[in-house]
């Protein structure tokens, strides 16, 4: 007998994570399966809804004026302004440690190389960051941490043009972690508070950390640090920080492994389990029944397929990089349900020479109609109760655009919902 | 004798490394300039195979006996460059028994240790090896990196007094009442190393004789000064493994043909390759069904490479010559030996030589011949001693210590540092502040990054040739950032801006003929980090200016510009 729910979504990232909540909330039985850790833990935390055109026109300042402009195929076009309006409600709510709520305006935010990048939503702890605020920075770097040079990334901000004064200083991290320590390490050591020893004396690692950049100091109100400010207790840890150094502390997302991406994880996993879901992950989905409608799917456990059964289907299994769709010298396709990705026969059509070029792989996804179903090559819905959401999605670039998580939740949130409808 | 020759070599690959090194131990005083980085030409892009000679023993021999006397030369001087994995030339079933049986009594005639195995002994000593290979022959094949073999003859030739100008372009021949007398080169303008003496000017050297080690650049030259050298070169593919598929060189017993050899090559295994004739150096195509047939063949011989990861793929030009009056239609007929030109002698232009053909296994070999050449120009008699003096880097590079501990590193990042490192390890790691790893694919630490700053400026591609940083599976995804951050102590924001840029550009252009598969997964990956996290592609200080007001200045703002005192007494309370 198959394991059965209304909804079952296959896929543990942004965009599943989001649909299987829009279902729960809905009120439907709602079932998640994923297999892989999600590629939040390399998305730097941040939530973009749209930086740029495909144009490459932007930085956009309002990212939800631009949507009916965008080319028929992107998935906003989709779903509709009004969709990713209410997808983010229901992020917003969901994800009360982030900000950005307050205005349609995009936010600039530093990116550890340096540059500054528009949008939507930011954590709380990069909130005291933002670009456009005009108090002077102060950056601390790690000696031990390749990933955030701060001497190297307060030029590279200061050549974008920022409003303020910004300065990088180099410490050595309290404490006696190895020089290739990984960022969990230091998290834990702020989280747990634990004693190091400064100059023979025991002080806790937050004072400690404190007393390192305190002399560095100058008149700046704000410093910024590598996102490694705890895992557990971010708010607390920064609280410290600033209340030691009298001034407003925030972190500079980073790349992988990103604490702020697994931190987003954990929130949404958490709104998941409250609404009521059910959850497993570890194991792949390897197989399907059905024709036009899809019966089941198989869950492979320790050897054995496990059938789950349900009403609707999400797919959202990510792109490329999620391995959702995947490809080999003679195409791209997408494993699951072998829906159809529309692609060019040559591969050496998939990309341009230049490596900012417009790639045509990074567009590269399911197509689907108007409801999230995917299409076959001749345009008809590959199975009447499966919709896709996130990065399977094809037809638009959200790398060039930084639209990644914007669509992942906005098109999660509408494939959710109407699965969950449809079910009940 | 009067005072000492200066001598201008133009090429920095093998050739003009080996030769500058010569010259200068000589005590002659050498300038040898280089249009890109070292090994910018042909031998940054060979398959890294330290020739037994077998390959040549049937159809050329005087090559293959010199291949086996360098390889012995090689293994002694230059061991942290080589790696000894051993070689197999391998039996198909539908290859030839004659050419077999031909090809082991030429390693015989050659002086090169042949020995037959079974197919169950080669699959036991390689057990990826396919399950139809009828038996193989055994030699002494070895796998050598190249970067790291003509930067220690750059640096043993500047420990003798020679100056080496990278990124520096020979623009004309100064030609004098029927002599060469100099160079004009064009520097590339940049700091770091690549502030010549002059700054992204011209410079004329004045030399008293000229050596033109350019290889498949050699007519080029040559037409500067209104001189034939007809150069004709091969383009040859090879694609690089994401894994060592297998840990020693596997050739195709048969006479000749594209796709017939594997080197294992540090991290990765290189397939190779083809050989086809084009008109001009830098420009030719590079296909789709080159890399195809690469993997499709040599699958016959190792089946798992059907589908397994290409990092990448990159085309090598050879310097082929042949004399005027052979003739070859077909660019595997010709020999792979190599010829002194000297121009005096062929064009009663005096001042000059070019050396052409040859092969990188031998580069050592030439240099001396050319060396003797040059001295016998200026009858100056002095010994070669470039077989005998190991290359900076190998003088007692005899065993691998427990660098663990000495240096603070995991066991296998501090092997590999060492293996690259040789006898310089302990100037290189012995650090004061921490080591982190920059380069986690291949193991690579700020010590090596910054050595490698330290002798070759703010060109990164320079730092990545000299310790393999970003050529591991990422392709510099997760490490060029880190890369660039390490020139920022000493170089400005811009300049390690474009260094970074470059590097990247340089990572992806390889990367365009894997990306398929987990390649393509990685492009994916990389290309997202930069564009989305780091917002690379759009970076304001690279364009256009930003209105910083138009935009979220905080909680309570809606944009528009911001009264700092507010947000101040606002901020801090964000958190959870």
């Amino acid at each position: 007998m198959a394991i059965e729910s209304e909804v079952l979504v296959i896929g543990g990232g942004l965009g599943g994570l989001t649909s299987a909540l829009a279902a729960a909330r809905e009120g439907a039985d709602v079932r998640l399966v994923s297999y892989k850790q999600s590629t939040l833990r390399q998305a730097s935390g941040l939530v973009d809804i749209l930086g740029y055109t495909p144009d490459g026109d932007g930085p956009l300042t309002d990212p939800y004026e631009a949507i009916p402009s965008l080319p028929e195929a992107h998935p906003y076009r989709k779903v509709g302004v009004q969709t990713v309006r209410d997808a983010l409600s229901l992020f917003d709510d969901a994800v009360p440690t982030y900000e950005g709520e307050h205005t349609d305006t995009n936010a600039l935010l530093p990116t550890h190389g340096g540059s500054i990048k528009p949008t939507a939503r930011y954590p709380a702890g990069a909130s005291a960051g933002l670009a456009s605020d005009t108090r002077d920075t102060l950056l601390v770097g790690i000696e031990e941490m390749v990933d955030f040079d701060a001497p190297h990334v307060a030029a590279h901000l200061d050549a974008t043009g920022v409003p303020f004064d910004v300065r990088g200083e180099t410490i050595r991290f309290p404490g006696d972690l190895r020089a290739d320590a990984k960022v969990t390490r230091y998290a834990k050591l702020l989280d747990t508070n634990s004693e190091v020893a400064v100059r023979g004396r025991m002080v806790p690692a937050r004072e400690a950390l404190a007393q390192r950049v305190n002399p560095l100091l100058e008149d700046e109100e704000r410093v910024g640090f590598p996102a490694i400010l705890g895992d557990d207790n971010p708010g607390a840890i920064r609280d410290a920080l600033g209340d030691h150094l009298g001034v407003d502390v925030f972190e500079v997302p980073m790349g992988p492994p990103s604490l702020p991406g697994l931190r987003l994880e954990d929130a949404l996993f958490s709104a998941l389990d409250e609404a009521g879901a059910s959850i497993e992950t570890g194991n792949p989905v390897v197989d399907f029944e059905g024709e036009d409608r899809i019966e089941k799917v198989f869950i492979e456990k320790n050897g054995a397929k496990i059938p789950n059964s349900a009403d609707q289907y999400v797919l959202a299994t990510g792109g490329f990089v999620g391995k959702g769709v995947e490809s080999d010298r003679d195409g791209v396709y997408e494993p699951v349900f072998d829906c159809h990705v529309p692609h060019a026969a040559d591969r050496y059509d998939w990309f341009e020479g230049e490596l900012f070029g417009d790639h045509e792989f990074a567009r590269y996804g399911v197509a689907t109609d108007d409801d999230l179903r995917p299409l076959d090559a001749s345009e008809h819905s590959e199975f009447e109760n499966l919709r896709a959401a996130g990065s399977v999605l094809g037809g638009y670039d959200f790398a060039a655009e930084k639209s990644g998580s914007g669509v992942s939740i906005a098109t999660g949130y509408a494939a959710g919902q109407r699965a969950a409808q449809e079910a009940r | 004798m009067g005072p000492t020759p200066h001598i201008a070599v133009i090429g920095g690959g093998s050739t003009g490394a080996g030769i500058a090194r010569d010259l200068a131990m000589r005590g002659l005083d050498v300038t040898l300039v280089e249009q890109g980085n070292l090994t910018h030409g042909t031998t940054g892009r060979m398959h890294g195979l330290l020739h037994s000679g077998g390959r040549y023993a049937v159809s050329d021999q005087a090559s293959a006996t010199e291949c086996i006397e360098e390889n012995r030369v090689l293994r002694d001087i230059a061991s942290h460059c080589v790696e000894m994995t051993g070689g197999l030339f391998v039996k198909r079933p539908e290859d030839s028994e004659e050419y077999f049986q031909r090809k082991l009594s030429g390693c015989e005639e050659c002086g090169i240790p042949a020995e037959v195995v079974s197919g169950e002994e080669a699959r036991a000593m390689e057990p990826h090896l396919a399950k139809d290979i009828d038996k193989a022959i055994s030699v002494p094949d070895g796998a050598i990196d190249p970067f790291r073999l003509v930067v220690a003859n750059a640096a043993s030739a500047q420990e003798h007094g020679a100056r080496i100008e990278t990124h520096s372009k020979v623009t004309d021949l100064i030609v004098e009442s029927g002599e060469v007398v100099g160079i004009e080169v064009e520097h590339d303008s940049g700091p770091g190393k690549r502030v010549h003496g002059t700054e992204g000017g011209t410079e004329e050297i004045q030399a008293d004789y000229v050596v033109n080690a350019t290889g498949a650049w050699a007519g080029r030259i040559g037409d500067m000064a209104g001189l034939d050298i007809e150069v004709r070169p091969s383009k040859g593919v090879m694609t690089i493994m994401n894994i060592r598929q297998v840990d020693t060189v596997i050739n195709r017993c048969r006479p000749k043909g594209d796709a017939d050899i594997v080197v294992p090559h540090e991290t990765t295994a290189i397939l190779g390759t083809t050989d086809e004739e084009v008109e001009d150096p830098e420009d030719y195509p590079e296909e789709q069904w080159e890399v195809d047939m690469m993997i499709d063949t040599l699958s016959e011989l190792i089946p798992m490479l059907d589908d397994a990861r290409t990092i990448r793929s990159f085309w090598g030009v050879r310097p082929l010559y042949e004399p005027p009056d052979v003739g070859s239609d077909d660019p595997t007929d010709i020999t792979r030996d190599f010829f002194l030109l000297d121009h005096d002698e062929r064009d009663d232009l005096p001042g000059m030589t070019s050396i052409v053909g040859g092969k990188f296994t031998t580069y050592r070999m030439m240099g001396e011949q050319i060396a003797d050449h040059v001295c016998g120009k200026f009858g100056i008699d002095a010994d070669c001693r470039t077989a005998d003096e190991p290359l900076p880097g190998s003088e007692d590079f005899s065993v691998l210590r427990d660098y663990m501990d000495e240096f603070g590193l995991r066991s296998p990042i501090g092997r590999r540092s060492v293996e690259r490192l040789g006898s310089r390890a302990d100037d290189v790691l012995k650090t004061d502040g921490p080591n982190p790893t920059v380069c986690a694919c291949e193991g690579v630490t700020r010590a090596e990054i910054q050595d490698a700053i330290k002798g070759s400026g703010s060109d990164l591609n320079a730092v990545r040739i000299r310790t393999r940083a970003s050529m591991g599976n990422c392709q510099g995804g997760f490490c060029s950032h880190r890369m660039a951050s390490e020139l920022h102590s000493e170089y400005d924001e811009p300049v390690v801006r474009e260094a970074w840029d470059e590097l990247l550009q340089e990572r992806w252009k390889g990367q365009r003929h894997a990306l398929w598969g987990e390649q393509l997964s990685q492009a994916a990956l990389n290309y997202a980090l930069h564009a989305t996290t780091q917002n690379r592609d759009q970076d304001p200080a690279d364009g256009d200016s930003v209105d910083f007001s138009a935009f979220d200045s905080g909680r309570g703002q809606t944009g528009g510009s911001v009264d700092s005192a507010d947000v101040a007494a606002d901020g801090g309370t964000n958190g959870y």
